[in-house]
């Protein structure tokens, strides 16, 4: 297995094929994130109830990584709370950048390590995270108003 | 004589580069050609040799320069087939566009209630300039569409008078860097003409296969021609824009500064005559020299002799290419057309292996595409895409790298149809 095909473990193949929470349902805030230099783009919602994510839908064009990295963002934020969905996307982040990061908390997300030795990949696998960062930061605006 | 591609391939060190563990393959072409010993000698031994600033320094080296840089000048434009004075030099082609916005802009005087018309298969940079100078003067965007089978659809145009009184300018690709298609300049001309408007023709994909482009061209001939030194063997930072003395001559500038200007008093100034009105500041010396060093080389393989050469490169691409089981060849399904082919792939289940993912294994086995968009977003929402992956080939590449191309695509398919 060369490097090129390692980068796309069984893990990202999976919901590449079979994206979980995919859609557009309601939302506290809705963002809507591009990538200018591949065309990738994501329009993506959170629902909050009090500190809690319940809910977070998108609906989504690109790659397999960008595509699959929203996929396993929705398994693991939904249900937590804020700060610990921040938490997840600070370490996920730190993933992409070849930092270590905690496997256990990551779950599935940890098959991305890979895409850290292919920096013009690394936005494909932050495009959903970026989206539900801001997404979420709007959704805590609008209960603070 | 015989075409010896691997004489050729000999020029080019890059192409005897191991990537990945594979002999590159480099199908990139569109994107920006390699670049032969020739050229880059010539730009090292500018700067090493006969470096100074150019129409100002006085000494030796000045002469020698300005020489150098004036003489590169006079290799384009007899490459193209217009005078020396009638080449304006860049930086690429998308500012030669800009150039071309502005001054025309300007010069037409443009308004409400003026049309210019693009094609929706247009390189971002041959339509972000043209919107821009609709949002300054007032005048409407209208563009081309294009048929099911890519190419430029001119009866459409005419059932809805798409080109007409209101028309100033009509700035169309000779040839798309998408598709490959070769759009029919001559008749746009033609059309363009009837009505007083002048046609701006985007070469950068045709400059490069100027013999198989140069006839495309047709008559009449497009008032304004823009194209890029990179994608032709030349060094990046090169550009050209060329027009008619009598046009250029009407022409105001574009950028303000150095060595456009014959006199500057604080009252105002008085500007250069054309082509360096339109070359502010010190320009790219060197790489102009290795433009021209490129020019050189490509007569020197034979304009003809690399036409023949590209056309066979065609039709065994799109002999392989349409042999893989689940890619859409986007464009022309024959000759004539550009050595540019864009494609979906799908598995045999009909998952997208998305460009990026293409793109990405292909590199794995060393051979170079790409995959996105191709700056031309309008053309895939137009054919219901997000992105395509493009293979491009030039003078430089080979039947055997094609046969690797379609068999990797094959295998592309099967990794992602879980087969591997």
């Amino acid at each position: 297995m060369n490097e090129a095909e390692a980068l796309y473990q069984e893990i990202i193949l999976e919901h590449y094929r079979q994206r979980h929470h995919a859609g557009l349902r309601p939302g506290d805030a809705e963002v809507h994130h591009v990538n200018p230099t591949c065309g990738d783009e994501v329009t993506l919602r959170v629902a909050l109830d009090g500190d809690t994510v319940t809910d977070v839908s998108y609906d989504a064009v690109g790659c397999s990584i960008s595509q699959a990295s929203t996929s396993v963002l929705t398994d693991l934020v939904i249900g937590k709370t804020a700060a610990e969905s921040l938490d997840l996307e600070r370490q996920f982040t730190d993933l992409m950048h070849g930092e270590p990061a905690d496997e256990d908390a990551l779950e599935d997300a940890i098959a991305f390590a890979g895409v850290a030795k292919f920096p013009a990949r690394v936005k494909c696998a932050l495009l959903g995270w970026a989206a539900f960062k801001d997404a979420l930061a709007r959704a805590l605006g609008e209960q603070h108003e | 004589m015989t075409y010896d591609v691997h004489r050729i391939r000999e020029d080019f060190p890059v192409l005897g580069r191991v990537v990945n563990g594979h002999p590159l393959a480099y199908l990139d072409s569109a994107n920006t050609s390699q670049k032969p010993n020739q050229v880059v000698t010539a730009v090292a031994e500018h700067y090493l040799l006969h470096n100074a600033n150019v129409a100002r320094a006085m000494h030796t080296l000045g002469a020698e320069a300005t020489a150098a840089f004036e003489g590169a000048r006079a290799k384009v434009a007899a490459f193209i087939g217009v005078s020396p004075a009638e080449v304006v030099f860049t930086k690429n082609a998308s500012e030669a566009l800009n150039l071309a916005a502005h001054t025309l802009g300007q010069h037409l005087r443009l308004g409400p209630g003026d049309e210019i018309v693009v094609s929706v298969l247009e390189h971002h940079s041959n339509i972000v300039p043209w919107q821009l100078l609709c949002e300054r003067s007032g005048a409407t965007l209208r563009w081309f569409d294009t048929t099911a089978g890519g190419q430029l659809d001119l009866e459409k145009a005419r059932a809805e008078e798409l080109v007409n009184d209101r028309t100033r300018i009509v700035a169309v690709a000779a040839v798309s860097n998408v598709l490959g298609t070769v759009t029919p300049m001559g008749e746009i001309a033609a059309w363009a003409h009837q009505h007083g408007a002048l046609v701006v023709a985007d070469a950068s994909q045709a400059a490069p296969h100027l013999a198989a482009a140069g006839a495309l061209f047709g008559e009449p001939a497009p008032d304004v021609i823009a194209f890029t030194g990179h994608k032709m063997l030349g060094p990046t930072g090169i550009g050209v824009l060329s027009a008619n003395y009598e046009l250029l001559e009407q022409l105001p500038p574009f950028l303000g500064g150095g060595e456009m200007i014959e006199v500057v008093r604080m009252s105002g100034s008085t500007y250069a005559p054309p082509p360096h009105r339109f070359e502010a500041g010190t320009p790219p010396i060197a790489q102009a020299v290795g433009l021209g060093a490129a020019v050189d080389y490509l007569q020197g393989v034979g304009l003809g002799e690399i036409a023949a050469y590209e056309r066979q490169l065609v039709a065994h691409a799109l002999e392989v290419l349409t042999q893989v089981d689940g890619l859409r060849l986007l464009g022309p399904l024959a000759p004539p057309r550009g050595g540019t082919f864009s494609f979906t792939l799908h598995t045999a289940d009909g998952l997208e292996c998305h460009p990026h993912d293409v793109m990405q294994l292909l590199d794995g086995q060393g051979i170079a595409v790409r995959g996105g968009h191709h700056c031309a977003r309008p053309l895939h929402e137009r054919l219901g895409i997000q992105a395509s992956t493009r293979a491009s080939v030039y003078l430089y590449n080979t039947v055997a790298e094609i046969d690797r191309l379609g068999a990797a695509l094959a295998y592309v398919r099967d990794f992602f149809g879980g087969s591997k």
